[in-house]
């Protein structure tokens, strides 16, 4: 579970400080689907990034599964995002020199954890893709990509899977298949917070978060969305 | 993550970029590879000229007439060194094997209808051994006829060949500045050095160049040869005590000839050449030194054009250390392998040098073992700062890299 208490963040441009997040505070169970929504500069990517533990916060509280994330070294970061963390993103960022299965083993080769492949293997089978385990990037189409992406992002049973426009660079109908692996996996328990500017794929979500000017323009309510199918 | 996949994972972006790993690589195998064959013909031009200096005598104490004023320089005004002083020594220092007075001076040598200018050395019956002549034929002079101040000569393999063509010059008589020398021996040549042939001389005894040829009662030089080397020193010592006492010169005061010995002269020549293989070594370093620059050069290319992946592995979990070993050890295995195949080409130059050239060359273990290791040492250097660089970057800068 996630808990977000009066989270600040101030990016300084030379002599002038600029607020990107401030006073944001929320907290959601495990098993939890959210959305975060909100123009571009509304700091929807500084929230990204700090539940993401890739920044710190300038003053609040961030508490992952009830560790407190500030104070920590970037190492011990690394290792939280490593653990508690899956990423998905708009453009996939896969290793394009590795396969499928390589760039979903990397995870567990960070952690050091033991039988990389075959658990590699079954988190590409989760998303439908153990026929495409040894193609590079470069030879799967746009939503095979983004797939394998998700299956790296869940080879590590993290806590969250933080997913960032996961379906800007693909069409309408790959985005459909996209969004409702994400609704199977937060049904079999995985957390997911999506970050969109898409309001049909923030449907897919249980909780919306919206935002404006770095700060929540719903504060602690809970836009419920409709009931999923 | 495990050594041994950030190895697997190196290994693929090299193999990905071949031409360019094979380009910086180039660098490293032309440095390594200069290195070893530099060296290899630096030492093997040291082990040559020490070999043939050493064919001279290496345990020999020359005693002098003068002060040693200048290197190599002595006046021969000074006339106090005697006969006497060389048979004193003979009888009275311990350690030694034998002793060779000499003067020396050219002459001109005539037999039948042939002239040569060469040099004459009068000396004793050891002087043959101590310089490391061996004779081919005849006998050399004994200690009567040393004595005796006889008109006998031993010939040098050049005067033989000069003044005697298929003729058997042991028995016959040659003239000497006009005297009459009998020839009891021939030298086996010993092969010239570039400035001084040593079989372009004759020896007679000491005694009759004295007396009938020089008209002098001093001698040029006395050789002592030592048992061992290492009692080179004590026998120098010994030497210069006996001297002073023959010459009563007093305590303190600046004796009238000096005692030095040929391993000087070959550690000084073993010097200059130690100094001109540091040189080639040296020059050959600094390409070495270039090879690492191109090493850096391509990483922080490397480094800068995979920025993105740098902010994709640290999203996922590296850290800092796992980020650095995969550039480090891309540098590393690159000096590894230019080492390696620098080597082999060292080897290969070092050979094709002493064919072509004639040239002996002499690859020490060492030079092979410095320079392997000191490529890979230049791997680690230089591959730190774009390792580093690339460790320190902010991840959400790195994943936002175009």
């Amino acid at each position: 579970m996630i808990e977000v208490l009066n989270l600040s963040k101030t990016y300084k441009l030379g002599n002038v400080d600029v607020p990107a997040l401030m006073d944001v505070s929320f907290s959601f169970d495990r098993g939890e689907f959210i959305a975060i929504m909100g123009p571009s500069g509304s700091g929807k990517s500084t929230l990204m990034n700090l539940l993401g533990c890739l920044d710190l916060p300038t003053s609040g509280i961030y508490r992952l599964n009830g560790h407190d994330i500030q104070g920590m070294s970037p190492d011990q970061l690394a290792e939280v995002r490593n653990r508690k963390i899956g990423f998905v993103f708009q453009s996939f960022n896969l290793l394009p020199r590795a396969s499928a299965l390589e760039n979903i083993e990397l995870p567990l080769l960070y952690g050091r954890v033991p039988n990389a492949a075959k658990i590699a293997m079954s988190a590409l089978s989760r998303v439908g893709l153990a026929d495409r385990a040894g193609h590079k990037p470069a030879e799967l189409s746009g939503g095979e990509r983004q797939r394998v992406a998700i299956a790296r992002a869940i080879v590590n049973n993290p806590a969250i899977i933080l997913a960032d426009e996961p379906t800007g660079n693909l069409d309408s109908k790959t985005g459909e298949e996209i969004m409702n692996i994400f609704t199977r996996l937060n049904e079999e328990g995985v957390m997911v917070v999506l970050v969109t500017h898409e309001k049909e794929i923030a449907q897919y979500a249980r909780h919306i978060l919206n935002m404006k000017d770095g700060k929540l323009s719903n504060p602690q309510v809970m836009t419920e969305a409709k009931p999923r199918c | 993550m495990l050594i041994w996949d950030l190895f697997k994972m190196a290994l693929r972006s090299l193999i990905a970029n071949k031409l360019r790993t094979f380009l910086t690589t180039l660098g490293i195998i032309i440095g390594v590879a200069s290195v070893i064959s530099m060296i290899a013909i630096g030492e093997g031009a040291k082990q040559q000229t020490l070999s043939t200096i050493s064919k001279f005598g290496t345990n020999i104490i020359t005693v002098k007439p003068g002060r040693k004023k200048t290197r190599h320089v002595s006046s021969d005004k000074v006339v106090t060194l005697t006969f006497a002083d060389a048979k004193a020594i003979e009888t009275r220092v311990p350690l030694i094997t034998g002793v060779a007075a000499q003067v020396y001076r050219p002459a001109q040598l005539k037999f039948a209808n042939k002239n040569t200018n060469t040099t004459v050395r009068g000396t004793g019956k050891d002087y043959g051994r101590l310089a490391n002549f061996t004779l081919d034929r005849g006998r050399y002079f004994n200690d009567g006829e040393v004595r005796t101040s006889r008109q006998v000569a031993v010939l040098g393999a050049t005067v033989v060949k000069n003044l005697f063509e298929n003729v058997d010059p042991v028995g016959k008589t040659l003239k000497v500045d006009g005297k009459n020398y009998l020839i009891i021996g021939v030298m086996e040549a010993k092969g010239a050095l570039s400035w001084y042939d040593p079989d372009d001389q004759i020896f007679i005894p000491v005694t009759t160049a004295q007396k009938r040829l020089f008209g002098m009662d001093y001698v040029q030089s006395i050789d002592v040869q030592a048992e061992n080397i290492e009692d080179l020193e004590f026998i120098k010592e010994d030497i210069d005590r006996l001297l002073r006492l023959r010459h009563s010169i007093p305590e303190g005061a600046e004796s009238d000839f000096h005692v030095q010995n040929s391993s000087q002269w070959l550690s000084s020549w073993g010097d200059a050449a130690k100094t001109f293989t540091y040189l080639l070594g040296g020059i050959a370093a600094i390409s070495l030194m270039v090879g690492g620059i191109g090493i850096m050069n391509i990483m922080l290319v490397s480094v800068t054009e995979r920025t993105r992946e740098i902010g994709i592995r640290k999203a996922i979990g590296a850290k800092k250390r796992e980020i650095m070993e995969q550039f480090l050890i891309e540098s590393v295995v690159m000096s590894f392998l230019g080492g390696g195949i620098g080597i082999l080409l060292g080897l290969m130059i070092s050979k094709f040098v002493s064919q072509m050239g004639g040239w002996d060359t002499v690859v020490s273990p060492e030079s092979i073992l410095l320079s392997f290791g000191f490529s890979v040492g230049i791997g680690i250097f230089f591959g730190y700062y774009p390792a580093n660089k690339a460790a320190n970057l902010n991840p959400i800068e790195a994943l936002r890299y175009e």
